[in-house]
């Protein structure tokens, strides 16, 4: 699923036309990504909640040459799904 | 954020729109990307980032209370992955 496939659906439900939709769909994930950012947690309900972990930096290697290089502290996203986003064994 | 702050902030991005379309909007947007999940669908958002269902296998674990072997069928987890925008996003500065 894409964001056109998205688009589609919202058309489907709500009657939204896509250009519209699409234009929707890019303000919810910008406003997201700005949230996140500005390290808020994003806690939808029913979905899931993301979170912005900070990694200190650390040693790796580059595994085709072996070389010792330094990975940078950084910022990382996770995602806990909802319990409700629990997908069911078959 | 919750869900609500994020209708709001949508809402005062959007011109056109009342506070209650916005909330209808957001919420089958996020009822869609669930519902696909929910389908062992590939979510893929560019950008932002992808949700993928992998499958964990069974495997035999441990009660650690009694240390009792229980089995532990086989599951579907939901995986996201960070796009490229948003983690430059995250470690630009």
């Amino acid at each position: 699923m894409t964001r056109a496939d998205l688009a589609q659906e919202i058309f489907e439900r709500v009657g939204l036309p896509k250009r519209e939709a699409q234009e929707i769909i890019e303000i919810i994930l910008k406003t997201m990504m700005d949230a996140l950012k500005e390290g808020e947690t994003v806690k939808i309900s029913g979905f899931g909640t993301f979170t912005v972990r900070k990694k200190t930096p650390r040693m790796g290697r580059n595994p085709r040459t072996g070389e010792e290089i330094e990975i940078s502290a950084r910022r990382v996203v996770t995602f806990r799904p909802s319990n409700l986003l629990r997908v069911k064994s078959k | 954020m919750t869900r609500s702050e994020l209708i709001n902030r949508v809402y005062e991005e959007l011109e056109g729109y009342t506070r209650k379309q916005t909330e209808i909007i957001v919420e089958t947007f996020f009822d869609a990307l669930k519902e696909a999940l929910l389908r062992g669908e590939k979510v893929e958002l560019r950008g932002f980032g992808n949700f993928k269902v992998k499958t964990r296998k069974p495997r035999k674990a441990r009660n650690p209370k009694t240390g009792e072997s229980v089995d532990v069928p086989e599951r579907q987890v939901i995986h996201f992955k960070a796009g490229r925008e948003l983690r430059e996003l995250l470690n630009s500065r």
